[in-house]
């Protein structure tokens, strides 16, 4: 019954792309140039692999506000050993993926080992943190001329349909249907979820919460140093002040979309996708339609608050349900 | 005017695919004590919240004072003179006393509160139940016996007619009960009626002047207490007699599985010894916040530990957390299945598994095949009522649930099982299932401990009795001996000495 809700939720959130391409399509002709669809779909990864570790934050009733800022800070550490003479694109991208580690177990080490009282409080002073090590690792710098490895995630095609298949996209169609099978066929993938739905009877049952929860984090700052590379690769770049950019509510707004919850124990991989791809359509339409930027933020936020109502009315709906059901077994 | 405060007449209440109600009627005089019992699922809960407004019967009437009455929400209840103390009380720990009883009901004067007149009134109240408690203290530094009382004292204030209490007794100690008992008495001279919820039938015979029997949604029959005795009341309610309702099973004493030595946690805990043997059950009796919980949490590294050392098998442990505890074999079923026993949004498959995941797993994936086995098995050897593995237990009623808790922890597959109040809030046909449970246990050679609140179930079905008090062991009686009777074990939790 519950597999059938979960379903139906998903196939709302389907439409609702559907419906959004089929409008677009209608209101301006470049919608389904092959050009622009493989656009979206490059603007859709970069939300894509922050929307990961945020999902895996979400179900166990956690955030991650830090993944905007950990990102911009791991491709400004990057530029930052490039100027120092590191000339090695691997040895940077290592150090990328370290950092983002290390901020994003610092996460889950406030959470688990210090008992701070909610992540949303950590990771916003991190995001911070993040913020200010982007600006200083690079001197307040903009910092181009990555090494070729480097930028191949961001910016090698496939093809020449449209300019090319992005590599980028292709490694988050692998990275999902990896991460879709880590959530449900792994003992771990399901402790997460009990976690969320349950910390202490999952505890007492024997599974260390503390290391689910920090796995959790150290996941989300990995994917987001895997955004920043990306972000490198897309824009040629680095830029610091990036950080402030909202990416961590974007990321936000695609699990909820598709069908993540902030009372934790819930989201999906798919969900998450077709969510990513939403906002991206959106950001997309936006600029077909040459609607200013600032009423594009006003839209967004509007987006992001519609998802989170949805959310609750999700969680009254099957709160009623489960009471019918109550009842009835009564 | 009619003879009955309140009178519930014809309710039938449908939900989908389950006739909740059927042709239910309740009658309670003014000034008298209604006791209403049924097994789980006879229709209580929903007969309780016909009453309150808080659902609507399909077919049916309420009169009060003989006024034919309509509620169509719980203001409706509340302003006819009905009230509820849930058992799951709707206190706000952090206000105040005089917070609690206000709420919404605030004293004005001007536009500001009138703290003093209320604060004085809250005290009165609070007197008049019995209770000398400080008004102005956060309502959570109180035990759940005041807890319980600040909601009566809601009750009182609003003048309801009738108040429902549901299972008042099933968190409170010995000693509170008996001042719950006392209030009430004191609320029905005040001819306020009480319909009295409780699972409990030497409280029915001790309390109340009449008893309901209601089984399955429907009415089976209502007779003064003194037309009324243990058997005729199960029969009412189960519909048969039961033989034998603790199903004991012996298994061989083998040796000493689990030895605790002055396990001593800072005030709540101080040099708890005791040894557990394979083949046995264990009982733990005492009052409620005897520490037994307690005893149980810290040797299953749940909680901190100030002191002590446990040995298992004679090899001592060091045991920090649970995952430890269970590596070393021992399992704990918590007394609280909704709040930290099961993971209430998922499957009963995954919840099953929870304690023994690489068990379930081949290489890194968890293995379908063995998952349905093992799940299917659980559900045909613990007889829990579902369609499926898949269903969500939080779906499940009570008893289910407990079964799937109780699932989980034979998949953990350990040497000490310790169940902490596994029958509480179930109905006696799981009752017996759970109890099944552990006499094969015990066959099977493993070590039970189980500490219930419940007397006859801790004589019908331990082999040996530790009593605790106050964080401490006051006896330990073996069954056979002449002390393992209801009178010594009660004598040692209120902290009377046993002559050996």
């Amino acid at each position: 019954m519950n597999k059938k809700m979960g379903g139906n939720v998903q196939l709302g959130t389907v439409l609702a792309l559907v419906l959004m391409c089929a409008f677009l399509a209608f209101a301006n002709r470049n919608f389904y140039s092959p050009g622009n669809i493989m656009g979206i779909l490059k603007q859709t990864a970069f939300n894509a692999f922050l929307a990961t570790g945020m999902l895996l934050c979400l179900i166990t009733a956690g955030i991650d506000l830090s993944v905007g800022a950990n990102a911009i800070f791991c491709a400004c550490l990057m530029g930052s050993l490039k100027e120092a003479g590191m000339t090695n694109g691997y040895v940077l991208m290592l150090a990328a993926v370290l950092a983002g580690a290390l901020m994003g177990f610092i996460n889950g080490t406030l959470l688990t080992r210090l008992h701070l009282p909610h992540p949303f409080v950590s990771t916003l002073g991190m995001k911070n943190v993040l913020w200010g090590a982007a600006l200083v690792v690079t001197g307040n710098k903009m910092i181009n001329r990555f090494p070729e490895s480097v930028q191949f995630l961001g910016r090698q095609t496939i093809g020449t349909w449209g300019g090319g298949f992005p590599v980028s996209f292709l490694v988050i169609i692998i990275l999902y249907v990896i991460m879709h099978i880590f959530l449900s066929r792994t003992a771990l993938g399901r402790s997460i979820y009990c976690a969320g739905g349950n910390m202490e009877a999952t505890r007492l049952s024997g599974i260390n919460t503390a290391n689910v929860l920090t796995f959790c984090y150290t996941m989300s700052g990995i994917m987001a140093a895997l955004g920043g590379i990306l972000s490198v690769g897309r824009s040629g770049i680095c830029n610091g002040s990036m950080a402030t950019q909202p990416y961590d509510t974007d990321a936000i707004a695609a699990c909820i979309i598709g069908g993540a919850s902030f009372t934790g124990g819930k989201g999906t991989m798919v969900g998450t996708m077709i969510g990513a791809l939403i906002i991206a359509v959106l950001r997309n339409g936006f600029t077909l339609l040459s609607i200013d930027s600032s009423v594009q933020n006003i839209v967004l936020g509007l987006v992001i608050i519609l998802a989170v109502f949805m959310d609750v009315v999700r969680a009254s709906m099957e709160a009623k349900r489960r009471r019918l059901a109550a009842a009835k077994s009564l | 005017m009619s003879e009955y405060v309140v009178e519930l007449k014809n309710a039938t209440k449908v939900f989908p695919g389950v006739i909740a109600l059927n042709h239910m009627q309740l009658a309670v005089k003014p000034g008298e004590i209604l006791g209403l019992i049924g097994e789980n699922g006879a229709g209580k809960s929903t007969l309780i919240k016909v009453l309150t407004g808080v659902y609507q019967a399909d077919e049916g009437e309420i009169y009060v004072n003989g006024e034919k009455k309509e509620f169509k929400n719980p203001n409706d209840s509340a302003a006819a003179g009905i009230a509820c103390v849930y058992q799951e009380l709707n206190i706000e720990k952090l206000l105040s006393v005089t917070d609690n009883i206000f709420i919404n009901k605030w004293i004005h004067k001007g536009l500001l509160l009138d703290y003093n007149a209320m604060h004085k009134k809250a005290k009165e109240v609070m007197l008049s139940l019995g209770q000398d408690v400080d008004p102005t203290k956060a309502a959570g530094t109180f035990g759940m016996g005041i807890q319980q009382m600040i909601e009566i004292a809601k009750a009182v204030l609003i003048d309801a007619k009738m108040i429902i209490m549901d299972e008042p007794t099933s968190s409170l100690g010995e000693k509170e009960v008996e001042q719950l008992m006392k209030t009430c008495r004191e609320l029905k001279s005040r001819g306020i009626g009480i319909v009295f919820v409780s699972h409990k039938l030497e409280e029915l015979f001790e309390l109340c002047d009449r008893v309901t029997v209601i089984r399955d949604g429907e009415y089976i029959d209502t007779r003064p207490i003194d037309q009324w005795d243990n058997d005729s009341l199960i029969r009412a309610m189960v519909g048969r007699t039961v033989d034998n309702q603790f199903p004991k099973e012996f298994g061989e004493k083998g040796e000493c599985f689990l030895k605790v030595e002055d396990l001593t946690v800072g005030g709540v805990l101080d040099h708890v010894s005791f040894e557990a043997y394979g083949g046995q059950i264990l009982g733990f009796s005492g009052l409620v916040g005897a520490g037994r919980t307690e005893t149980a949490r810290a040797i299953f590294g749940a909680d901190p530990v100030d002191g002590g050392k446990i040995f298992i098998k004679g090899k001592e442990v060091h045991i920090k957390s649970p995952k430890q505890a269970i590596d070393a074999g021992i399992a704990l079923l918590t007394e609280d299945r909704k709040g930290s026993g099961l993971v209430l949004a998922e499957s009963i498959r995954t919840n099953l598994i929870l304690s023994s995941l690489s068990r379930h797993s081949t290489g890194w994936f968890l293995d379908d095949g063995k998952i349905e086995e093992s799940g299917q098995g659980h559900i045909n050897t613990l007889r829990i009522k579902t369609p499926s593995i898949y269903e969500i237990v939080g779906q499940l009623s009570g008893g289910n649930q407990q079964k799937v808790v109780i699932g989980k922890w034979l998949n953990a597959d350990t040497e000490i099982y310790i169940f902490d109040e596994p029958t509480r809030g179930i109905d006696v046909g799981a009752k017996v299932e759970v109890y099944n449970v552990m006499n094969d246990l015990v066959k099977r050679g493993k070590c039970v401990i189980m500490i219930s609140s419940e007397m006859p179930e801790i004589l019908g079905m331990s082999d040996r009795v530790i009593v605790m008090r106050g964080g401490r062991v006051m006896a330990e009686v073996e069954r056979g001996s002449k002390n393992f009777n209801q009178e010594d074990l009660m004598k040692a939790a209120w902290g009377g000495k046993l002559d050996e």
